[in-house]
């Protein structure tokens, strides 16, 4: 993995008021980011306009397309021409990106899509909070693959974690989403920009042996295979259809499990790598609560007042959403009585956690239909519950 | 013919993916004949020229080119060519699609790259139905054709592609049929040079589907027949420029206009605005 500093050019370093929106668009500015692609829509706008309101000054291509299609199949293009590239959207966009995600994910491309979360189905609540596309994220278009999905909890975060976002975009040549909220996208806070060489920014796995050798699928150690930029010289071809090392399609069964499983390996077998938790007195807890972005914050409230009337709670909070932690909740599913999980939607995640620890703890799910925050009560009932 | 000697389209293919997948009787091959000759005569750095395609018979185009080459999804080649356009400004990049990719599923996307005057070069072979999915209609199917999803016959109104482009602010447009090889060759090399939307339609038999079902004879018969009763009428009225059920098909250069690009136009308006504090993109 070869890495460099940020280009100061695109690092506003200092303490800033920012809502998430905005924190974003400085993330990917910082990461390097020099394309965005985008369509309006509530409550992602403000990352679109604020990125475009940058970017002249910067140096880089801000676009608005015609719908969220084009936008993430602009960005596929862009990022096959060497460009770090970002969207953002919400829910009736991310649908509409579905199928170029596959392709995307197909092709292994690096791309980063924030989706600012309202509540579903269709069009919703335009302008208030959800988490129910965390389940669209990781199988939304159609066939077997792997992607990655990061859940940031506060404005800072959502600059943090678009930075480890293109790191590991470019890193694993695979869509990774910024799974963010309604509440966290138009939440205003401090915001700390470091200085442009204390971000580290991983470079993309250039291949630079000799062009006629070159094969873009050919997996490296690491199950990533190298790549190059349009208009290096390598006349490479790729395509949405099942294909080789060369890139060329092929039809068949034997084809298509090679393909499908190199996809899902590189994820997979390097899960520990990306997965980041934030863990709490875990060791010794009657009970862990797990949680993501907004839920986790609310849920703090439910934790402390658990543990003011004696209950050791334990919380697990992930910056990584998929892939899922299943190593980490196994080795404690036979020490804790209980997990319990709130998520603003019906049980998406929890479902996950169910399987991983395969009926050896009690599960709880929280769920909320979205518009709103859980009540940090009904969290709290949750625990008191799981632990009689 | 020694037997070293190469066909010099071979320098453009990738030969170790022929035989293609066409229909004897196809036009489309010829088409991708009279784009090699195109980017022979054009000169151009070929490390620089990509080539972006669709989904169908003609969205297979990309796979057998020796380009830079990106098969992509249904009706979503021209958005991916905008974002390869402007990720790599120095980059020529071609789109070769269908009718059904290009006007049907990828129509919005087609009218916004006029409507900014996307610097790409769009070839759309157009051969009245959707082939690769079994000959089902399209909005290019003249009225009355028989097709496998219009089995009494089509009776919607089928686009004006030179008039759909002309409006929406395409730059250069010209239509031949594929048997009009030279002319095809001298369009493709021509909107290679232009700055901007150029369109060139090429009407081409579907020999297996289209032609069978309407009995139209083989596909020889058909390249000939487009061919015979074609009139070629450069800078034709572009609302003239209808195709009726096996009537005449007028072609020609209808456009060749200057006009900035969207790159053009955004750096051109940002430097008036911003001054100095604003350096030009991709120049």
């Amino acid at each position: 993995m070869k890495t460099r500093k940020a280009d100061p050019k695109g690092v506003m370093t200092g303490a800033h008021y920012l809502d998430g929106d905005f924190a974003l668009a400085e993330g990917a500015l910082a990461a390097g980011c020099r394309f965005f692609a985008g369509y309006p829509i509530t409550p992602s706008t403000e990352t679109a306009e604020r990125f475009s309101e940058r970017i002249p000054f910067v140096g880089g291509m801000f676009i608005q397309m015609e719908d969220e299609i084009a936008s993430i199949a602009a960005l596929i293009g862009a990022s096959w021409s060497g460009k770090k590239v970002m969207t953002v959207t919400s829910g009736p966009g991310f649908s509409l990106m579905m199928e170029n995600i596959g392709l995307a994910a197909m092709q292994e491309v690096p791309l980063v899509i924030a989706n600012v979360q309202r509540g579903g189905p269709s069009t919703g609540l335009p302008t208030l909070t959800g988490q129910q596309d965390m389940m669209q994220a990781r199988w939304g278009s159609h066939g077997d693959y792997r992607i990655i999905a990061l859940s940031p909890d506060s404005p800072q975060e959502c600059f943090d974690l678009t930075i480890q976002a293109f790191n590991l975009a470019e890193l694993y040549r695979v869509p990774v989403f910024i799974m963010t909220d309604e509440c966290v996208g138009h939440m205003h806070e401090k915001v700390v920009i470091p200085p442009a060489d204390e971000i580290d920014l991983v470079e993309r796995k250039w291949y630079e042996g000799p062009k006629d050798a070159y094969r873009p699928y050919k997996p490296d150690t690491d199950l990533v295979p190298f790549m190059i930029k349009t208009g290096d010289g390598y006349r490479f071809h790729t395509t949405g259809l099942t294909h080789d090392e060369r890139g060329y399609p092929v039809i068949n069964a034997e084809v298509q499990d090679w393909c499908v499983r190199h996809l899902i390996d590189k994820i997979d077998k390097n899960a520990e790598k990306i997965i980041k938790l934030e863990e709490e007195q875990v060791d010794g807890a009657e009970v862990v609560v797990l949680s993501y972005g907004i839920t986790s914050r609310v849920a703090i409230k439910a934790v402390q007042d658990a543990r003011r009337q004696g209950i050791k709670v334990g919380t697990i909070r992930l910056l990584t959403v998929w892939p899922f932690p299943e190593k980490r909740v196994q080795e404690l599913a036979g020490k804790v009585k209980a997990m319990v999980m709130p998520e603003i939607n019906m049980g998406q995640v929890v479902k996950e956690l169910e399987r991983s620890v395969a009926g050896r703890t009690k599960v709880v799910s929280v769920p909320h239909c979205g518009g709103g925050v859980h009540d940090p009560d009904v969290i709290l009932k949750a625990i008191k519950e799981a632990v009689k | 013919m020694s037997p070293e000697a190469k066909n010099p389209i071979e320098n453009f293919l990738r030969m170790d993916r022929i035989p293609h997948i066409w229909c004897s009787g196809c036009g489309i091959g010829t088409v991708v004949s009279s784009f090699a000759d195109a980017l022979e005569k054009s000169r151009l750095d070929l490390d620089k020229v990509a080539i972006v395609s669709g989904i169908g018979c003609t969205g297979r185009v990309a796979g057998y080119v020796k380009l830079d080459s990106f098969h992509t999804t249904h009706g979503r080649a021209i958005p991916f060519a905008t974002g390869l356009k402007l990720g790599n400004p120095e980059l020529k990049v071609v789109v070769f699609s269908g009718d059904g990719d290009i006007f049907g599923i990828g129509g919005n996307h087609f009218i916004h790259a006029c409507r900014r005057n996307m610097d790409l070069v769009v070839i759309c072979v157009n051969n009245f139905n959707y082939a690769m999915t079994g000959g089902q209609v399209a909005p290019t199917s003249p009225e009355k054709a028989n097709l496998s999803t219009a089995p009494y016959g089509n009776f919607e109104y089928p686009f004006n592609v030179p008039y759909l482009a002309e409006a929406c602010g395409a730059t250069y447009v010209a239509r031949w049929t594929v048997l009009h090889m030279r002319q095809v060759t001298t369009s493709i090399l021509e909107a290679l040079n232009h700055k901007g939307l150029s369109l060139i339609e090429v009407i081409t038999p579907c020999v297996t589907l289209y032609a069978r079902r309407n009995r139209l004879g083989d596909g020889l018969n058909l390249l000939k027949y487009y061919y015979e009763n074609s009139e070629v009428r450069h800078g034709a009225d572009t609302r003239t420029l209808d195709i009726r059920f096996q009537e005449k098909i007028t072609c020609g250069k209808f456009i060749d206009v200057e006009k900035p690009t969207f790159l053009d136009c955004m750096n051109t308006h940002l430097t008036k605005t911003l001054g100095e504090k604003f350096r030009p993109y991709g120049v």
